[in-house]
């Protein structure tokens, strides 16, 4: 009913969120079944998985840019000091794992000596020599970073759900 | 309306006990709230494999492999070996059945590395069943090509699954130590398809020499043309040298190496890269199958082993010999063991990177 009546974020900002939402969850699936699976399809889900990561690398490029260029739209003011804080700090968050991602994975793969090659299109420059402790250490990072955001996305569900479903205000209308 | 949040009516609380009100004043959503994050939190454990599953995976075959005490920073399988330097000279008789830029006329460097089968890396090098030569070619398109090939011809068994059975009956029990003979016996007698390589096992000679062993692809790839076109082949690095099958019984521990380090102070060691085409009627994804030898075979050129040097700080000690790294001209048949080698190399590597990166010492 109030749908109407809350403020939304741009259009471009709520397509981005949106197309990089699905895009995200997919890949943090998608990536911690296919490195333990045997299956003949991990081959592939591997290359779609270093394609559909540069895409999201590229989008978060722009989504911080568009991010400037627009005031979101303000919290309800009798939302509680903590609660907003709380908010502010998931977003910086999960702004930093949604870089700290794909960074850590083109890392690592350069320091496996691989380019990663997008949709077969093209392939990115090795952005570190070929080394075993390098390699290690993006490697755990990148692992350890997606059960970091994945529970960051819970957090940011579970916080938009409560503003529909609980305060019943307008935080969630404003993403959609 | 985007006015700045202000003072409302509402007071502003910073009290958790607020909180906790609301929540026993709306418990049914707040439940619901809960199982949709309990359904998701779930969901990804199960993706993840922390929650228990019958089926295979890279993990639990790397465990079998590494046993109750790897050996820290070195690979899980093939831990013994040197590396060694050179370049492939191609013959140019490929580029017609594949676009990779490696098989046109020209020479393209690699590293690779010459190992021998098992998890230890001290063990003698003779008293090994198998050898094995892996290569990681630079082409200039950056596209990089990597193969691990061994001297078994074929597989014993067709699936990831029965490779693990495999492994759990030739490596002594977790329990008591002790390596039962028959139970790998008894293993392949319950896999009728494993006939090849029982009959490759018993006629195998092991030469005195790396430089003498046939080393395969085992699995099979396709070529690709640039016009799409695909031809299911399998390959061999195929020795120019004479074999000698004379092994020293005082043969030191390191006989292999040295050999080849003596061998390589004379001159280059050299391979032909023979690549063997599949009929129609040939099994690709079964590498249990060998096919028949008046298969059309072809020479894709000439392996060049120039240089060698301890795998410890050598060239080939940080790469990962992943079958499934292929430039694009070669792509990977729907074999279910190239699947299963390239994600156990995965999880192998990652280990071993782990354990270097916590300072333990090839």
């Amino acid at each position: 009913m109030n749908k109407s009546s809350a403020v939304k974020y741009p259009i471009t900002a709520r397509l981005l969120h949106w197309v990089m939402a699905v895009i995200i969850l997919s890949m943090l699936f998608l990536g911690v079944s296919m490195i333990q699976s045997f299956a003949p399809w991990q081959n592939v889900a591997l290359s779609l998985h270093k394609s559909f990561g540069t895409l999201v690398f590229i989008l978060v490029g722009v989504r911080l840019i568009n991010r400037l260029l627009f005031k979101p739209p303000a919290l309800p003011s009798d939302l509680p000091h903590w609660q907003a804080f709380a908010g502010r700090a998931t977003h910086v968050l999960l702004y930093t794992a949604m870089i700290a991602m794909p960074l850590s994975g083109w890392l690592m793969q350069s320091a496996a000596g691989l380019e990663v090659s997008v949709f077969g299109l093209f392939n990115l420059p090795l952005i570190a020599p070929e080394n075993i402790k390098l390699y290690s250490l993006s490697r755990e990072l990148h692992g350890l970073t997606a059960w970091l955001f994945f529970g960051l996305i819970l957090l940011h569900i579970a916080a938009a759900l409560y503003h529909k479903l609980i305060r019943r205000d307008d935080v969630l209308d404003s993403m959609l | 309306m985007n006015k700045k949040p202000t003072k409302s009516n509402h007071p502003k609380s910073n009290h958790l006990g607020d909180f906790i009100a609301l929540i026993k004043n709306d418990r049914k959503r707040f439940a619901l709230i809960g199982i949709i994050i309990s359904a998701l939190g779930i969901g990804f454990l199960f993706a993840s494999g922390l929650t228990p599953t019958s089926k295979m995976t890279a993990q639990k075959f790397v465990a079998l492999q590494e046993g109750s005490a790897p050996h820290e920073g070195f690979r899980r399988a093939h831990a013994k070996g040197i590396c060694i330097t050179g370049e492939f000279v191609s013959s140019g008789l490929l580029a017609q059945y594949s676009k990779a830029a490696i098989f046109q006329e020209g020479s393209t460097p690699f590293y690779g590395r010459f190992s021998i089968g098992g998890g230890n890396p001290t063990a003698p090098d003779l008293k090994s069943p198998v050898r094995s030569l892996a290569l990681a070619f630079s082409q200039n398109n950056g596209r990089q090509w990597r193969m691990a090939m061994n001297t078994p011809p074929v597989m014993a068994v067709r699936t990831p699954e029965d490779f693990y059975e495999q492994l759990a009956a030739i490596f002594p029990d977790p329990e008591t130590g002790i390596r039962d003979p028959q139970k790998i016996v008894d293993f392949f007698k319950a896999h009728p398809e494993s006939a090849a390589f029982v009959e490759w096992k018993n006629n195998y000679k092991p030469t005195n020499s790396f430089s003498t062993e046939i080393y395969n692809s085992i699995n099979a790839f396709y070529l690709v043309d640039a016009q799409g076109a695909k031809q299911a082949v399998r390959w061999q690095a195929v020795p120019q040298a004479v074999p000698n099958y004379n092994i020293a019984p005082d043969a030191p521990s390191d006989a292999l190496q040295k050999d080849m380090a003596e061998l390589l102070s004379k001159g280059a060691v050299k391979f032909d890269l023979v690549f063997q085409f599949a009929a129609e009627e040939d099994a690709v994804a079964d590498a249990t199958q060998p096919w028949p030898d008046e298969r059309r075979k072809i020479t894709a050129g000439t392996i060049f082993i120039q240089g060698a040097q301890a795998q410890k700080g050598g060239i080939c000690a940080d790469t990962n010999f992943d079958p499934l790294v292929l430039p694009s001209g070669i792509e990977p048949s729907e074999d279910p063991i190239l699947r299963a080698r390239s994600a156990a190399y995965a999880e192998s590597y990652r280990r071993r990177a782990r354990e270097t990166l916590l300072g333990a010492g090839q």
